[in-house]
């Protein structure tokens, strides 16, 4: 059978498994459901499944892509249903299809992300934020394989609004996925390092969607 | 998800941890319950979630309608500190609810280095440490688990133990606390109802005196206390609830697989050694009812790899038809199965063979005692021979590793003793030089000790510990012996042996230095992260007590055990009869040879013990 696709979403008490963690629960989630993944031939045989671009702990995704291969040929027919019903909490299958493109072909990103300020005003706050990301360079410190090193992060972020709502403020954006990789987390880290006063007292981030580089959804 | 532990959950490792919401746990509705149970594990998730015991209580609480039972982990130090600093208290992973809402806080301790634990899991939920502090019904704390048999040190903190199996017990239990909460009983008049229930120990009816020298002089019972305590067992095991749809951790813990229960109990009788003789009668499930509770929980949990439960799994009677039903599944699927607690002197290699097809790591045998005479004297039926020709079949199949356990301190060791674990290491090596099957990978011979440590319950009940200085010096001699290189040797540290030593023969005084180490920081102190040495034994000093009273002293026939009150089954004289036999050197038959009437198989109502 060819290579396919799942798309799930990860959200809730989901959002805290690690990568290594959620691909150990999918394998056990496919075989609750009664599917067999197709292994790998040798000494220390893995399940072939892989996930593009792997979540950081705390962040949720409602566009989750995995890769997969199963044993056999088994009818699709329901298997998101199924799978779901075997996933725990906070885990969801959505839809399930022969993959065509590679996830390599993955260029933007779409997330959300809410930051809580305690005792300060949303509307301000989404002001000052709005003026922050309107600059044409935002360069900040990141730590990398190589040690740290300055980055402008601007040229990632496509578009990014901000919405004043009940405890903070809904920040929306487009940014770029691979090439660079453009970690949401960062839209709030940054404000730590240039405009800590603009910094929310948390910030959670969720993925919506991916796109190619011409903006058409990834699938 | 509360507001505080959200914004802690991204600042701690490992968070999945604390969240709950993995596939098949348990989510009742609060308002239709009447009784909500907080069971709680004085250790880390990955403890928990690997206990058997625990996934079973969950099950069979939560099989009553009328009753949610949660489960709660202690958190690791830096989720302490950080709940600590959000003032978050203990909350249970299903509903993330307060543990102080519950009704019933129950605990299961396996080991007594985990009493510290409960008294920080009560504190960190805000629950007064003492039961005399807790004058109201709820919330009931109770606890149970092979920590309980002597149950002293924590007495003074629990309203009631259970003493033995709590498939039933626990059940019986929730009925009359409901009873109790819908009918407004006191605390008082529920603890006098619930010492009626068989296994149930209920502390403040027991009042121990002390004689000058500090040894218990009577135990005096209150009115409503029954003479003995009971052990509770569940008598037929096939039937017995078992959970078919355990919870599945999203993250990894230590016993990451599905587990089956061969038999309770052991034929055994090894002299040292508690489990052995506080789980008997002996009682087995059938290989059919095994392999369909195997299969079923493959299928619910999607794990890849089994395990089969049990004291000495190669004394199951029916080893072989279970391994070729659970292969005939497994096999095809690719299901690893694993067989631990194998004894070197009836191990098959056949069975070795089909459960281990892709790797041959390392194989190990607890040898316990470095001589002949020693392991005579300990009733530890394993010979030379016997070891050295499992050595033999498992080189020959190509295994390239194997570990040895043994105890240094046994009651009657000496130096030969210590000596002779050091030429058994030298014959296996030299065994694998004759009879390897693939030389070129080399050889891994491990030999690691602990400190002996008298345990309540077993024919040793009676013996020293011996000193910790002592101890070194016989890890010393050990490791000078050790000449071979190829023979790697671990050792268990001393300073937790004693502590551990302290607690497991303690008895009620001990509270107030649990509560002392507790103040002083003490969680977590079955972990070398968080236990400190020092703590305890300031702690036994401010209280007046001496560690070498409790760990290092032999105590007389005739002398009251602060534990009398429980009864296990099995009979104070044959323990004594086992431990004269040990100064003869006297070995005894495994209860198959020879039935040696311990006394458990009274606690049978109509089975048969399958000694």
């Amino acid at each position: 059978m060819d290579k396919l696709r799942l798309r799930f979403s990860k959200t809730g008490r989901a959002v805290y498994i690690s990568h290594l963690d959620l691909m150990r629960t999918l394998q056990r989630s496919f075989l609750r459901a009664g599917y067999r993944l197709k292994y790998s031939e040798g000494f220390n045989p893995h399940a072939q499944i892989s996930i593009a671009l792997p979540l950081s702990v705390g962040t949720g995704s409602l566009c989750e892509l995995m890769d997969f291969r199963l044993e056999g040929e088994p009818d699709l027919g329901g298997l998101p249903e199924r799978l779901s019903a075997k996933m725990p909490e906070g885990l969801e299958a959505l839809e399930v299809y022969e993959a065509e493109r590679k996830p390599a072909q993955i260029k933007w990103l779409r997330a959300e992300g809410v930051f809580e300020y305690d005792g300060r005003a949303p509307e301000a706050m989404a002001e000052g934020l709005s003026e922050f990301y309107a600059q044409d360079a935002i360069v900040i410190t990141r730590k990398t394989k190589r040690g740290e090193g300055d980055s402008d992060i601007r040229p990632a972020v496509r578009e990014i609004g901000f919405v004043p709502q009940d405890g903070g403020v809904r920040a929306e954006m487009l940014i770029s996925a691979q090439e660079p990789t453009l970690n949401p987390e960062l839209i709030a880290d940054a404000l730590r390092q240039k405009a800590p006063r603009l910094a929310p007292d948390f910030a959670s981030f969720t993925r919506i969607e991916v796109y190619d580089e011409n903006l058409r959804v990834f699938r | 998800m509360d507001k505080r532990l959200k914004r802690i959950l991204p600042r701690v490792q490992k968070p999945a941890r604390y969240t709950g919401g993995e596939y098949n746990q348990i989510i009742k509705d609060k308002a239709a319950v009447d009784l909500r149970v907080a069971f709680c594990f004085p250790d880390t998730y990955e403890i928990g979630m690997s206990n058997q015991g625990m996934s079973i209580l969950y099950h069979t609480m939560n099989s009553l309608d009328s009753v949610w039972c949660e489960r709660v982990f202690a958190p690791w130090g830096d989720m302490y500190d950080e709940m600590k600093k959000a003032g978050l208290p203990l909350y249970a992973l299903e509903s993330g609810d307060p543990v102080s809402d519950f009704d019933a806080v129950a605990f299961s301790i396996g080991y007594e280095m985990a009493y510290t634990t409960v008294l920080d899991m009560l504190d960190m939920a805000g629950i007064p440490l003492r039961a005399a502090d807790r004058p109201g019904l709820t919330p009931l704390v109770f606890a149970g688990g092979s920590a309980c048999v002597n149950g002293e040190p924590i007495a003074d903190f629990l309203d009631l133990m259970i003493i033995g199996e709590g498939e039933e017990v626990d059940n019986e239990l929730l009925a009359l606390l409901r009873t109790a909460k819908a009918g407004g009983w006191t605390k008082q008049r529920f603890l006098l109802e619930a010492a009626k229930i068989g296994g149930v120990y209920v502390p403040s009816l027991y009042a121990p005196e002390y004689n000058g020298d500090g040894t218990v002089r009577r135990i005096r019972r209150l009115p409503g206390a029954p003479e003995v305590v009971t052990k509770r067992i569940v008598e037929d095991l096939d039937s017995a609830p078992y959970p078919l749809n355990p919870v599945v951790p999203s993250t990894e813990v230590v016993q990451d697989r599905a587990s089956i229960e061969l038999f309770r109990g052991c034929i055994r009788g090894c002299r040292f050694c508690q489990a052995g003789h506080i789980y008997r009668p002996v009682r087995a499930k059938k290989p059919e009812t095994l392999v369909a509770q195997g299969k079923a929980l493959l299928e619910n949990t999607g794990y890849q790899d089994c395990t089969l439960l049990s004291l000495s799994s190669s004394d199951y009677r029916a080893l072989e038809p279970l391994m070729d039903g659970l292969l005939e599944y497994c096999e095809p699927r690719s299901i690893g199965l694993s067989l631990p607690s194998l004894r070197a002197d009836n191990f098959s290699m056949d069975i070795m063979e089909r459960i281990q097809k892709v790797r041959k790591s390392g194989l190990t045998f607890a040898v316990e005692g470095g001589s002949q005479r020693l392991r005579d004297a300990i009733n530890k039926n394993v010979t030379e021979e016997d070891l050295l020709h499992t050595c033999r079949i498992a080189f020959e199949g190509g295994w390239n590793g194997v570990k040895l356990y043994y105890m240094l301190g046994l009651p009657t060791e000496t130096d030969d003793d210590i000596r002779g674990i050091a030429q058994m290491a030298n014959e296996v090596l030299h065994c694998w030089r004759e009879y390897a099957k693939y030389k070129s990978r080399g050889v891994r011979i491990t030999i690691s000790t602990s400190c002996f440590i008298p345990k309540p319950f077993s024919p040793f009940q009676w013996e020293p510990q011996i000193p910790m200085d002592e101890y070194r010096r016989r890890v010393k001699l050990l490791r000078d012996s050790l000449t071979a290189r190829n023979v790697t040797y671990k050792w268990h540290d001393a300073d937790t042996s004693l502590v551990e030593a302290v607690l497991s023969r303690g008895d009620r005084r001990l509270g107030g230095v649990l509560e002392a180490v507790f103040r002083a920081g003490g969680r977590l102190d079955a972990w070398d992260d968080y236990f400190s040495f020092p703590r305890w034994m300031e702690a036994m000093a401010d209280a007046g007590l001496d560690p070498a009273f409790y760990a290092n002293r032999r105590r007389e026939k005739d002398e009251v055990l602060p534990w009398s009150m429980i009864d296990v089954g099995v009979r104070a004289d044959h323990f004594w009869r086992e431990r004269e036999r040990c100064y003869e050197s006297v070995l005894s038959p495994d209860c198959r040879k020879q039935c040696s009437a311990c006394g458990a198989a009274g606690l049978l109502k109509g089975g048969k013990c399958d000694g």
